[in-house]
């Protein structure tokens, strides 16, 4: 079946999974090895650990997902296994895949948001503003947009750092057995995204920060809202410390288990907590500034030992830091537009629609066509809660993107996971998936 | 403009280097030993239905081109190299030696456009199946649609009696 079907349509592209010793050659092996470990064969070779000789199978190749309950989401591992020490690991990816690159091509400016902000969902906020920035650069408007925008921007960027970071927490918990730390972060999480729902009308995928600043003002009492939000989550923070950095068994599952070095991070292109755990204060909010991060006073958090527990105690404190961020930014919010007043990008207020034609029709054109950008092509890349996102946009002129890419932070990040997982335990497998924290969404886009 | 003998150009404030694919790697590896240590993207765009993009003078426009965006942590700079790569001839050299992260891209980029990378250690489909056919993000790649009713075209009911 399998063989009429391939005839058909003309597949024949290489296996993607792992192969088991048995049936390879020893060359085979090597290179695959080097494959999956991201490394020449010589230098895997170089290893001396693995068994070269096909005929001595020792080893036993098991799937892990795609529809495993730690995997956080469709993610699927194959992991070749001797006694319960992994040896090799390889991610199997595209079980989401939905073509929203292309999707992306269809969309004009106005509506590209609500495709990306299905990427990332967990730090939905984000991923507009990456692709809003992108699409200003092009239009040359990227300086004009409304101060007032800009910090808010910065408020619900922040804001959705910590509900990601908060609802890492809950799944780093939930994996390693702290079923309670689980509904402690989801509850916190829900704090946030309640904010986020009077704000923007909706808790997720929002579609809110868009092509010349955002799409309402802030709601009435927001400022109370936020300062609720300031109070209740720092003492909570400090429960979160008694219930696991201390504690003994925390430390145990995650101290020392998913090592990366500082060369093999950067190697991997890896960013976001998993580089900053290895030493590398690396942060695009401090170090490529965007919107008024120069102007904020925050700490880079750094760890020294590459390991699951560093990045845990990264993410916990970077909630600390953008506490501090988003108190400074309730001192600092001006009043004024929150979308840039230039006629082509933004549509005529609700107002002007009842009382004059053109208003209408200029409305109704930028809703149906969009607006259009000049050619030419840019790459705009920001710090979302798991690293660099990036998106890159060629343009040929008209109201869609010629071609709209976006540099999933999570889909470089997952290739960390063999290099964390080579020699260390089946049940550190999970605690590594988990402190990697990938959105499978994003992953496969 | 140019650096390492490769033309530079200036897109909205960002600096581009055109190298072509002979020069490619070597380019690459120059910015690599210049503290440009981090790949952090690669990908590819299909200028089949926009051939008349602008371009360095001596730079031919193909069909294809690798685009990739380089880091340097150290300088805090960005780089990107776009490099034409022609239908006729899909394939371009594999940065794996130089930067084993792109290795997941470039199976992305082979996978969505179908551009082979010589030397790359595991060129296999990444997001779609293996035995699916064609290349997605290719501008002739068919995409389905959803009839869409009140349109022009949508049949007249019959009248009921």
């Amino acid at each position: 079946m399998t063989d009429i079907v391939s005839t058909i349509r003309g597949g024949n592209d290489p296996e993607q999974g792992l192969k088991p010793r048995s049936e390879i050659t020893a060359r085979e092996l090597l290179r695959e090895v080097g494959a999956v470990l991201r490394m020449s064969e010589a230098d895997a070779a170089k290893l001396g650990d693995i068994p070269v000789d096909p005929s001595e199978d020792q080893t036993m190749i098991i799937n892990m997902g795609p529809q495993h309950p730690s995997t956080h989401g469709v993610l699927r591992l194959m992991l070749e296994l001797q006694g319960e020490t992994v040896l090799r690991c390889k991610p199997i990816i595209g079980y989401l895949h939905t073509g929203m690159e292309k999707t992306g091509e269809n969309l004009t400016y106005m509506q590209g948001g609500t495709n990306v902000t299905r990427m990332d969902y967990l730090s939905p906020l984000n991923n507009e503003l990456v692709f809003s920035m992108a699409t200003e650069k092009l239009l040359g408007i990227d300086g004009d947009i409304p101060e007032r925008a800009v910090w808010m921007r910065m408020l619900l960027s922040e804001l959705n750092r910590m509900s990601s970071h908060l609802l890492f927490m809950a799944t780093n918990g939930m994996d390693l057995g702290a079923v309670s730390m689980m509904i402690y972060g989801w509850r916190e999480r829900e704090d946030v995204l309640r904010f986020f729902q009077k704000v923007t009308g909706l808790r997720m995928n929002h579609n809110f920060i868009r092509p010349g600043g955002v799409a309402a003002d802030l709601p009435e009492g927001w400022r109370d809202d936020v300062l609720h939000l300031l109070e209740s989550i720092p003492p909570r923070l400090d429960e979160y410390d008694v219930l696991m950095t201390g504690q003994p068994i925390w430390r145990d599952r995650l101290q020392g288990v998913g090592v990366i070095t500082q060369a093999e991070a950067m190697a991997l292109g890896a960013t976001g907590p998993i580089l900053r755990s290895t030493g590398v204060p690396w942060d695009l909010r401090r170090d490529q500034p965007y919107l008024h991060y120069d102007e904020v006073e925050f700490d880079v958090i750094v760890g020294s030992y590459g390991d699951a527990f560093d990045r845990y105690a990264i993410r916990l404190n970077e909630i600390r830091e953008s506490i501090k961020i988003v108190r400074q930014i309730l001192d600092r919010m001006p009043t004024g537009d929150y979308r840039i007043q230039n006629k082509k990008v933004t549509p005529p207020p609700r107002a002007r629609i009842d009382e004059s034609m053109e208003a209408l029709i200029h409305h109704f054109k930028i809703f149906t066509e969009g607006f259009k950008v000049p050619e030419g092509e840019v790459y705009v890349a920001i710090e979302s809660p798991r690293g660099e996102i990036g998106c890159y946009i060629a343009s040929d002129g008209s109201a869609t993107p010629y071609r709209m890419h976006v540099r999933a932070p999570s889909f470089v990040n997952i290739q960390c996971l063999p290099h964390m997982m080579r020699g260390g335990l089946v049940a550190d497998a999970v605690a590594v998936i988990s402190s990697v924290d990938p959105v499978l969404g994003e992953v496969d886009r | 403009m140019s650096l390492y003998g490769v033309p530079l150009s200036d897109s909205r404030g960002q600096r581009v280097l055109h190298p072509t694919r002979d020069e490619y790697v070597k380019t690459v590896k120059a910015l690599l030993d210049d503290t440009f240590v981090m790949c952090a993207d690669l990908t590819a765009v299909d200028f089949l239905t926009h051939p008349g993009r602008t371009l360095p003078e001596g730079i031919t426009a193909e069909r294809f081109e690798v685009v990739v965006n380089l880091l340097s942590i150290e300088r805090r700079e960005r780089i990107r190299v776009r490099v034409q790569v022609p239908e006729a001839d899909a394939t371009i050299p594999s940065l794996f030696d130089l930067y084993p992260g792109s290795e997941a891209m470039e199976r992305e980029v082979y996978d969505m456009f179908g551009i082979a990378f010589t030397n790359h250690p595991d060129l296999t489909r990444i997001l779609m199946p293996e035995d699916w056919d064609g290349h997605p993000l290719r501008k002739d790649y068919d995409q389905g649609r959803i009839p869409v009713q009140f349109s022009a075209d949508f049949p007249a009911r019959e009248p009921q009696s």
